[in-house]
């Protein structure tokens, strides 16, 4: 069993507790697991703040670019706290419930939107030993907790009382029952070429050969087409333009988040970033091999090595690959969104049932028939 | 059915204040689920009392008002309302003015069609068409600008000529805007008319049949994306067009049905490369000569009446005119296109998607500053 994340934190706070004279491994393993997991969360929390107030700046910047315009600049070097300071802005606003809403579910609403953006992260492995948990069923969690987003929407559109948010929250009712299905097929896919249903495992699966044992090399063609129909299906379930149908702002106004506003608005905003960041996370980790990758942690020369990462500079190297595959895809889904124009409830339905499914079957099955032959 | 189950149709008011309804326009639509069964548009939040002003102030004075019937289209109206004027008083206006007003009108229309497509484009979704749109209408703006000094509420044309002589500074600018437009319209393709989506989401929807098209008086880009070839530039050509060369843009139905909204917004694309065509024309073959006629500070009209119809970039601008020998009009009646193309609206969104309700409304593309006056 590697070291995982909060062992590591562990480790850390034993030291840390020695210098002060008390002995941390003294107390009970509960405490110490609950506490290191908690130290882990929080980290990756901060992270998760980090990086959406970092990708909003990015999208209003390369929206300028694609539109021939400057985007912000003003607040700091290239106007990179701007997002920081419209955070600070909107948190500050005063908080607004409409009197016909539901005032409980209308607070629960984003809430369990962002819960279910984040939770996957406990499973994401940056690399071997940077993961929160390793556990054997993470593909699982990670969809399970992907589709809690979904109810809280509903809930927003629902508890808002207002007729454009409710026809958000349907729409992505609507929107959901379709690309569930072929994000799970080009998932399977993978599971049977790997055999596992751990990312760590899947990853581990991937080492080797530069970039040729990835998954969308290895199991090529297979594996190749399920990734387009993985993030495909995933822009429908980030709520992406062209799949913006539960927010088109063309029609519903502001769709399900019509109605909110300061800190709660926040949080939709934060989740949508962290569902961007979660899904690209994952076409990375499942079909562009994690931590292996382009950045190479030995240097080797006919048989010669000459230098070799340790475990340190591994870890970080491999976080390092991981988040730039990861930013790469995101950039992508930025440069969709201010390209296409967005497609009808109609036309997803379409494309996700008749179009995705079909051609994720075919890959299952190719996988799978590609597994048997020896 | 068990009586949980029962479900209903829910009025929604899409408007006054709602992003895609071109300003003020208030549609109450009866949705079941994303279906549309039936819409009934509701105008006059824009309301002015523009014919009844025009009856009180005298011909001069009213020629401000027109910008603010199609605020898109200013020097549109305003040549609309200058020539219906002339007529009706006899007044002899320089060739050079005509061709300058022709100019101005054309290059209006380019504007108003870049803003068509930028607008038509965010209605499908599409945020970067809107930008591209505004930033070659800059170009346009900064040549009104020389040419008048508005950049909004253009006023160029005058009651007997226009407001100054045309520069060639102002010539050149144009001459390189337009070089430039060419160019930027292959572009345009490429982001929009061509992409899949788009085509998708605007081939076959809110279909108008030609002879519904008549029925209901459609003119402009409207009823020409429909495969009417008419327009009040060839039909009754009036300042300066029986001598230029331009084609008569229609749709034909070339991505689904012919008058579905992709065609009318075709044909407005199309009509832009048309406008620059007769710019460049005009731009040639200027003529010389004095740029405004002597017309008396205090115009009298003699008892007469007129109906002249322009072409402005939604459709027919027509000036009904009753004067009675004095400085003011005894009727000004106004025929604001976006009016008469609004009204198909409630009978072509019946049984269509949430969606398409704002495609369509985008794709006739009405302005409620006219529709309302």
């Amino acid at each position: 069993m590697t070291l995982n994340l909060v062992d590591i934190i562990n480790q850390v706070l034993e030291w840390a507790s020695g210098l002060v004279g008390l002995r941390y491994a003294a107390l009970p393993e509960l405490v110490r697991t609950a506490s290191g997991m908690l130290i882990a969360c929080a980290g990756l929390l901060g992270y998760v703040a980090v990086l959406a107030i970092f990708f909003i700046w990015a999208e209003r910047r390369v929206a300028g670019r694609i539109q021939s315009r400057q985007g912000p600049n003003r607040v700091g070097p290239q106007g990179i706290l701007q997002s920081l300071a419209d955070g600070i802005k909107l948190l500050i606003k005063e908080d607004i419930i409409p009197d016909t809403a539901h005032p409980l579910l209308f607070r629960l609403a984003p809430m369990l939107v962002f819960m279910g953006a984040f939770a996957p992260f406990v499973v994401l492995p940056f690399s071997e030993n940077l993961v929160v948990s390793n556990m054997s069923l993470g593909v699982y969690y990670a969809l399970s907790f992907a589709a809690l987003e979904v109810i809280g929407v509903i809930m927003a559109g629902w508890a808002s009382n207002n007729k454009w948010s409710l026809y958000g929250g349907m729409r992505l009712a609507a929107q959901m029952m379709s690309y569930e299905i072929p994000i799970g097929l080009s998932i399977l896919t993978i599971v049977v070429l790997t055999g596992s249903l751990n990312l760590s495992h899947i990853v581990s699966d991937q080492q080797g050969a530069w970039i040729f044992r990835w998954n969308i090399f290895r199991g090529f063609p297979w594996a190749f087409f399920a990734m387009f129909i993985f993030y495909i299906a995933g822009l429908a379930s980030s709520k992406r333009t062209p799949f913006d149908l539960p927010e088109a702002e063309s029609e519903l106004v502001a769709g399900y988040h019509t109605e909110y506003s300061g800190i709660r608005f926040v949080m939709f905003m934060l989740s949508e970033y962290t569902t961007m960041y979660v899904i690209s996370a994952l076409t990375a980790i499942l079909f562009l091999g994690g931590w292996h990758g382009p950045l190479p942690r030995t240097v080797a020369w006919d048989g010669q090595i000459y230098w070799q990462a340790g475990p340190v500079a591994g870890n970080l190297i491999g976080a390092a690959n991981v988040i730039g595959k990861t930013f790469f895809l995101m950039f992508v889904m930025l440069w969709f969104r201010w390209t296409f124009p967005r497609v009808r409830i109609d036309q997803i339905i379409y494309v996700c049932m008749k179009m995705l499914v079909p051609f994720g079957i075919v890959t299952l099955v190719g996988a799978a028939a590609w597994a048997l032959i020896p | 059915m068990p009586e949980a189950l029962k479900t209903d149709e829910i009025l929604v008011n899409m408007g006054p204040q709602h992003p895609s309804t071109h300003g003020v326009l208030r549609v109450l639509l009866k949705t079941d689920g994303e279906w549309v069964r039936e819409i009934y548009p509701y105008i006059g939040y824009l309301h002015r009392c523009k014919e009844k002003i025009g009856e009180n102030v005298t011909y001069v004075q009213f020629t401000p008002y027109t910008d603010r019937l199609d605020y898109l289209a200013a020097m549109n109206n305003n040549v609309g309302w200058v020539i219906a004027v002339e007529r009706l008083a006899g007044i002899e206006v320089p060739p050079r003015a005509t061709w300058l007003r022709v100019l101005a009108a054309e290059l209006n229309r380019i504007a108003s069609h870049l803003l068509s497509f930028g607008t038509f484009g965010m209605e499908t979704g599409a945020f970067t068409p809107f930008f591209y749109g505004f930033r070659e209408r800059e170009g346009i703006l900064s040549v009104f600008e020389k040419m008048c000094g508005a950049r909004l509420t253009y006023h160029y044309a005058r009651i007997g000529g226009v407001m100054r002589d045309l520069t060639a500074e102002i010539a050149a600018e144009t001459r390189t805007f337009l070089d430039d437009m060419e160019h930027r319209w292959v572009e345009y393709n490429a982001l929009l008319s061509d992409n899949e989506i788009f085509v998708r989401r605007s081939a076959n929807v809110g279909i108008i049949s030609p002879d519904r098209a008549i029925a209901y008086g459609l003119t402009g880009p409207s009823l020409r994306g429909s495969g009417i070839a008419h327009d009040i530039r060839r039909a009754e050509p009036y300042a300066c067009y029986d001598q230029l060369d331009f084609r008569v843009c229609i749709g034909r139905g070339l991505r689904g049905t012919i008058g579905d909204s992709w065609d009318r917004y075709w044909v407005r694309m199309l009509e832009i490369l048309e406008s620059v065509k007769i710019c460049r024309q005009v731009l040639d073959g200027l003529p010389e000569g004095p740029y405004r006629a002597k017309v008396p500070r205090d115009l009298k009209v003699p008892a007469n009446e007129i109906y002249f119809r322009s072409e402005a970039p939604r459709g027919e601008l027509a000036f009904y005119l009753i004067s009675d020998g004095t400085n003011k009009p005894w009727r000004c009646r106004i025929r604001g296109p976006s009016f008469c193309n609004l009204s198909i609206v409630s009978e072509i969104i019946r049984n269509c998607l949430v969606a398409d309700v704002v495609v369509i409304i985008g794709s006739i593309d009405v302005v409620m500053g006219e529709v309302d006056r």
